[in-house]
C-alpha cells in the first residue's frame, strides 16, 4: 500500500500538470464525496489532497467551509461549488461553479441543491492538506523569519513530498538562518523517508548542522535494529556532534544570561553605589525612582500612541532622557527636601527613604491602579540577533547590556575627567576638608543624587522591555541591587561593577541547578561568607579613620 | 519619680491582665463589656509589643537595626502552627493525619522535621530555641566581620527577603502561599471557644509583662550599660577592652527569642500563620512600630506597637487606599520631627511646660533650665 503509494507520488512528481488534474483517481473521488460512506468520503479527501493541485486543494478549502454541494441524486450527482447568494422572487438561488475549472454553470435554486457537509472528520482529514499548502506558499513568503518557521515546520512533517520544494527553495534562498533551516527541514525529510545511503548523508548533514530538531529522529534511527550499521553509526555521531554543540550553546547562554541579568543589577547599583558612598545614604525609595522610570516610559509610550502613531517606534529613543529627567527631579527634591537635614544619621535616612518609597509606590497605584500596565517593545528592540546555531540574543537584552556599559562609562567620564567629578570624589573622601576648601558639599550632594535617581529611572526605563511595570516593580529588584553594593564595598565605581559582574554570572550559573529561588538564597549566604572575609566590600577604602 | 512610674506601670499591667479579660466575661448587654472581638485584637497588638520589646532592646539600647525580624516571628509562629495543624489530626477536611496541605501537594509520609512537633513541650521549647538558634547564627556570622550600620541592616533585610521565597515554596512542606490555618484545638482546649482565646489573651498579656521585666532587668545590668555604650560609640567600648560584638550577638538572640514568643502567641490566636508576615515590608513595619513609640525606651516600643497597629486596623478597613501613604508619612514624620518617639515628644513637651512653670513661679537662672533630651545617634 505504502509502495504503491509512494510510486503514484513519483508518478505524479514526474507527471505534467494538465494530466494530472483530471485523473481518474481525481475524478472518482470527486464522486465519493457525494457517497454516504464517511470512510469513502475522507478517501476521496486525502486523495484529491494528494494530487497537491491548486485548484483541487481550493475545492477542499471550500468544502472546508460548507460552500460545496451536490446537484442531483445517486450515481449522476454532479459536485458543484456555490458562491453568491441571492433571492429571486420567493426562492433563493445561488451560483455555481464547476468543482475542478470553476466553469460558471449559472444560478440555480438553493433547493435543488444538497449540500456536502464537512462534518468533524472530514475537517480534520483536509487541514494539513490546506496547511501544508499554506507552508509550503510561506517559502516564497518575503519574511525571513516566516519563511523560516515555514522551513522548520516542513521539516517537523518530514513529508516526502515537500521535498523538490525545499530543494527549490535552498536554491533561491539568501539569508544564512533561513538556509539554514531549509537545509535541516531537508535532512529531515530525507532522513525520514531515503534509502539507506541517503539516510546515513542525511545523518551526516544534520549532525553538521547542528539541528536540535532532528536529535529525537536521530536517536530513534540510532536504536532502531532495522536499521543499517552505516545508518546507526551516522546517526550516533551525529548525535554526539549535536550535543557536544548544544553544551557550547547552553555554556554560551548561561553566560550572556548572567552578562544581561549583571547589567541589570549594574543599571540599578550604579547610582545608588554613588549615592552610598558619598553620602552614606542607603537610599531604600531608589527601587521606586526606578518605577517612575518605568511609568513615564508607558506615559510616554501613550502620548505617541495618541498623537503620533507613525512615529511610534521612536518613543522609546524619548523616554529614556523622560524617565531620566523625571527620576531625576524627584530624587532631587527628595535631598533637597527632606534628606539633607539627616546627615551623619544613616540608619535615620534608611527608614526615612523606606517611607517615601512607600508613598511614591501607594501613589503609583492609586494613579495607575494596582494591576500591570503594558509596556510594548518599539519593533527595532523586538526580535534577535541568531549568533550561532540554536541560540538568538534577543536585542532587548543586548540593548540593557549596551546601556549598562554606556551608563557605567559615562558615569567614568564624568567622576574622572570632569571638574564636577572631582568634586563628587573630594567630598566622598573627605567632606569637612572639602567644604574648608570651597566645594559646595551641599550642592554636590543634590547633583549627585539627582544623577543616582536619574540612573534609576534610566533602569527603570530599560526594565520595561524586560519584565512587568507595575507599582511594586522596585520592590523586585531593591534587594539585589543593595546586595550588590554591600559586596562591591563603598564608594568604589569599580567594586560595583566587578560585585553586580560576580553576582549576576552566579546566579544565573547556578540557577539551573537550584531554581531562582533557592538560588538567589544561596547568593545571601555567598555575600554573608563573602564579607566574612572582607567586611567592607570588595574594595575597602582604606582610612586611618577608627569609625570608618 | 521611679516609685511612681513603678506604680503607674503596675497599673497598666493590671488593667491589661486582670481588669480586661474580666470585662470580657460580663454579659454582652452590660455598658462596660470587652467583646470577644476586640480581646483578640487586643491579644494581636500585645505579641506585637513583645516583638516589639526585642527590637527596641537591640536598636534603642545597642543601636543595631534588623530589618529582619519578621523571620525570627514567623519561626516561632510556624513552631506553633506546626504543632497545631498535627493537633487537627483527621477532623480535616481530608481526614488524613497529614495536615491538608500536604495532602493537597500529594505528599505520603510526614516529613522527618515535622515529627519532633508532635509533641507539646518540645514545641513550647522550639518556639523560643528555633528563633534563637538562627539568631544565633546569623548574628555570630554578622557581628564577627563586624558587619554594622546599614550594613546589617541591608543583610538582615535580605535575610527576610530569602526567608519569604523559601517559604512560599511549596517543597518546603510549610504551606506555601496559604501557610499554616484551620487550627482547631490548643492542648487539647477548643480554639473556637471564647474561654480558650481569654486564656490565650492572659497568657499573652503575662509574656509581655515578663518580657518587659527581663527587658528592664537586662537594661538595668552591666550588659546593659555596655551596650549603651556600644550604641554610642562601638570603637571606644572595643577599646576599652570590651568584646562588642558578643554583647550585640547576646542582645540579638535575646530579640530574636522574644519575637519567636510573640510569633507562637500570635498564631493561634489570629489563626492563620503565612509567609507574608515575615517579608521585607512586615519586618520593616516593626521597626516603625518601635521608631513611633519612642525607641531607647521600653514603654515607647510597647506604646508604640499598639498605637500604629490600632490606627492600621482603622484604616485598613475604613480606608484601605490610605494605609501606606499614612505608613509612608509615619516613618518619615517620625524620623523627622519625632526621632525619639511618642516618648520622647512627651517628656520634651512636659519638660518644656514643667521650665515654664518653675519661671513663672521663681525667677531661675538662665541655663538651669532642664536641657532638651539627647538625640539619638
Amino acid at each position: 500500500m505504502k509502495l504503491s503509494l509512494l510510486l503514484l507520488l513519483v508518478a505524479w512528481l514526474a507527471a505534467p500538470a494538465a494530466s494530472r488534474a483530471q485523473s481518474s483517481e481525481a475524478l472518482k473521488a470527486l464522486a465519493d464525496l457525494v457517497v454516504d460512506d464517511a470512510d469513502k468520503r475522507e478517501a476521496a479527501v486525502t486523495t484529491l489532497g494528494s494530487t497537491r493541485d491548486p485548484k483541487w486543494l481550493e475545492l477542499l478549502g471550500a468544502l472546508r467551509d460548507g460552500n460545496v454541494y451536490a446537484r442531483g441524486k445517486g450515481q449522476a450527482a454532479e459536485v458543484v461549488v456555490g458562491g453568491a447568494k441571492a433571492t429571486k422572487g420567493d426562492q433563493d438561488v445561488i451560483d455555481i461553479v464547476t468543482a475542478y475549472d470553476r466553469k460558471p454553470l449559472g444560478s440555480v435554486p438553493v433547493a435543488s441543491l444538497t449540500e456536502i457537509a464537512a462534518d468533524r472528520r472530514l475537517r480534520v482529514a483536509i487541514k494539513p492538506f490546506l496547511d501544508a499548502d499554506e507552508t509550503r506558499g510561506q517559502l516564497a513568503n518575503p519574511d525571513a523569519e516566516t519563511r523560516r518557521g515555514a522551513a522548520m515546520k516542513l521539516g517537523h512533517q518530514a513529508e516526502l513530498s515537500a521535498a523538490p520544494v525545499v530543494e527549490a527553495a535552498i536554491a533561491k534562498e539568501t539569508v544564512p538562518h533561513v538556509r539554514h533551516a531549509l537545509e535541516e527541514a531537508l535532512g529531515l525529510i530525507r532522513l525520514a523517508h531515503g534509502e539507506p545511503a541517503v539516510r546515513v548523508l542525511a545523518a551526516q548533514s544534520l549532525g553538521g548542522l547542528h539541528s536540535f530538531d532532528a536529535l529525537p529522529a536521530l536517536q530513534k534511527l540510532a536504536a532502531d535494529p532495522a536499521a543499517s550499521r552505516d545508518e546507526r553509526d551516522a546517526a550516533t555521531s551525529a548525535i554526539r556532534q549535536i550535543e557536544r554543540w548544544s553544551l557550547l550553546v547552553r555554556t554560551v547562554e548561561t553566560v550572556f544570561q548572567g552578562a544581561s541579568l549583571a547589567s541589570i543589577l549594574l543599571l540599578m547599583s550604579v547610582g545608588l553605589a554613588i549615592v552610598f558612598g558619598l553620602m552614606g545614604v542607603i537610599n531604600m525609595a531608589h527601587g521606586e525612582l526606578m518605577a517612575l522610570g518605568a511609568y513615564s516610559t508607558f506615559v510616554v509610550q501613550n502620548v505617541f500612541r495618541a498623537r503620533w502613531p507613525q512615529w511610534f517606534d521612536a518613543y522609546f529613543v524619548v523616554a529614556l532622557p523622560v524617565s531620566f529627567v523625571v527620576a531625576a527631579a524627584v530624587g532631587v527634591v527628595l535631598e533637597r527636601g527632606v534628606i539633607r537635614r539627616l546627615y551623619g544619621r544613616p540608619l535615620e535616612t534608611l527608614l526615612l527613604t523606606w517611607g517615601a518609597s512607600l508613598i511614591i509606590q501607594q501613589g503609583l497605584r492609586l494613579w495607575f491602579g494596582a494591576a500591570n500596565v503594558d509596556v510594548s517593545s518599539p519593533r527595532w528592540l523586538s526580535g534577535g540577533f541568531a549568533l550561532m546555531t540554536g541560540l538568538t540574543l534577543p536585542f532587548n537584552r543586548l540593548f540593557i547590556i549596551a546601556l549598562a556599559t554606556v551608563s557605567v562609562l559615562g558615569m567614568y567620564g564624568l567622576l574622572f575627567r570632569t571638574d564636577r567629578g572631582l568634586t563628587i570624589r573630594a567630598v566622598t573622601q573627605n567632606r569637612a576638608m572639602s567644604a574648608c576648601l570651597g566645594v559646595r558639599a551641599g550642592a554636590v550632594d543634590a547633583v549627585t543624587f539627582g544623577l543616582g535617581a536619574g540612573l534609576a529611572g534610566l533602569a527603570g526605563c530599560a526594565l520595561t522591555q524586560i519584565g512587568n511595570v507595575g507599582p511594586s516593580l522596585g520592590q523586585n529588584y531593591i534587594v539585589d541591587s543593595f546586595m550588590v553594593v554591600v559586596t562591591g564595598g563603598v564608594g568604589k565605581l569599580a567594586g560595583t561593577i566587578l560585585a553586580a559582574a560576580g553576582l549576576g554570572v552566579l546566579n544565573k550559573g547556578i540557577e539551573p541547578a537550584l531554581g531562582a529561588v533557592f538560588a538567589k538564597v544561596a547568593i545571601l549566604v555567598a555575600v554573608i561568607l563573602f564579607l566574612q572575609r572582607r567586611p567592607a566590600g570588595l574594595f575597602a577604602t582604606r582610612g586611618r579613620g577608627a569609625e570608618a | 519619680m521611679l516609685k511612681r512610674e513603678g506604680i503607674a506601670l503596675a497599673v497598666v499591667a493590671l488593667v491589661l491582665v486582670v481588669v480586661l479579660p474580666a470585662l470580657n466575661t460580663l454579659s454582652p448587654s452590660s455598658p462596660l463589656h470587652v467583646s470577644n472581638f476586640t480581646l483578640n485584637l487586643f491579644g494581636k497588638f500585645l505579641t506585637y509589643a513583645i516583638l516589639a520589646l526585642g527590637l527596641d532592646l537591640l536598636w534603642g539600647y545597642a543601636g543595631v537595626l534588623s530589618l529582619g525580624h519578621g523571620v525570627f516571628f514567623g519561626l516561632g509562629a510556624y513552631a506553633m502552627g506546626m504543632h497545631l495543624m498535627l493537633e487537627i489530626g483527621t477532623q480535616s477536611v481530608y481526614q488524613n493525619a497529614l495536615p491538608d496541605f500536604m495532602v493537597w501537594n500529594q505528599v505520603k509520609t510526614l516529613p522527618l522535621f515535622w515529627w519532633p512537633f508532635r509533641s507539646g513541650i518540645f514545641t513550647i521549647v522550639a518556639i523560643v530555641a528555633v528563633p534563637a538558634l538562627v539568631g544565633l547564627a546569623f548574628g555570630f556570622l554578622a557581628f564577627r566581620s563586624r558587619i554594622r550600620g546599614v550594613y546589617f541592616a541591608i543583610i538582615t533585610q535580605a535575610l527576610a527577603l530569602s526567608a519569604w521565597l523559601v517559604f512560599n515554596r511549596n517543597e518546603m512542606n510549610l504551606g506555601g502561599t496559604n501557610g499554616l490555618a484551620d487550627f482547631k484545638t490548643i492542648f487539647g482546649f477548643r480554639l473556637n471557644q471564647a474561654s480558650t482565646q481569654r486564656g490565650l489573651y492572659v497568657i499573652t498579656a503575662l509574656a509581655l509583662v515578663g518580657a518587659f521585666l527581663l527587658c528592664r532587668w537586662i537594661v538595668g545590668t552591666r550588659a546593659g550599660k555596655v551596650l549603651t555604650a556600644i550604641r554610642d560609640s562601638e570603637t571606644r567600648v572595643l577599646f576599652s577592652g570590651y568584646a562588642p560584638a558578643n554583647y550585640k550577638l547576646f542582645v540579638f538572640v535575646v530579640s530574636a527569642a522574644l519575637a519567636g514568643v510573640a510569633g507562637a502567641l500570635y498564631a493561634p490566636q489570629v489563626g492563620i500563620i503565612t509567609p507574608a508576615k515575615m517579608g521585607v515590608l512586615p519586618s520593616i513595619e516593626m521597626v516603625v512600630w518601635v521608631a513611633a513609640g519612642g525607641r531607647g525606651t521600653l514603654i515607647g516600643a510597647v506604646l508604640g506597637a499598639f498605637g500604629v497597629n490600632w490606627i492600621q486596623s482603622w484604616l485598613t478597613t475604613s480606608y484601605p487606599d490610605v494605609w501606606l501613604l499614612f505608613l509612608g508619612a509615619l516613618f518619615m514624620s517620625v524620623v523627622l520631627f519625632f526621632p525619639d518617639g511618642v516618648i520622647g515628644a512627651v517628656s520634651r513637651v512636659s519638660a518644656h511646660g514643667a521650665a515654664l512653670l518653675r519661671r513663672t513661679v521663681t525667677t531661675m537662672p538662665a541655663g538651669m533650665e532642664s536641657a532638651p533630651p539627647t538625640r539619638l545617634p
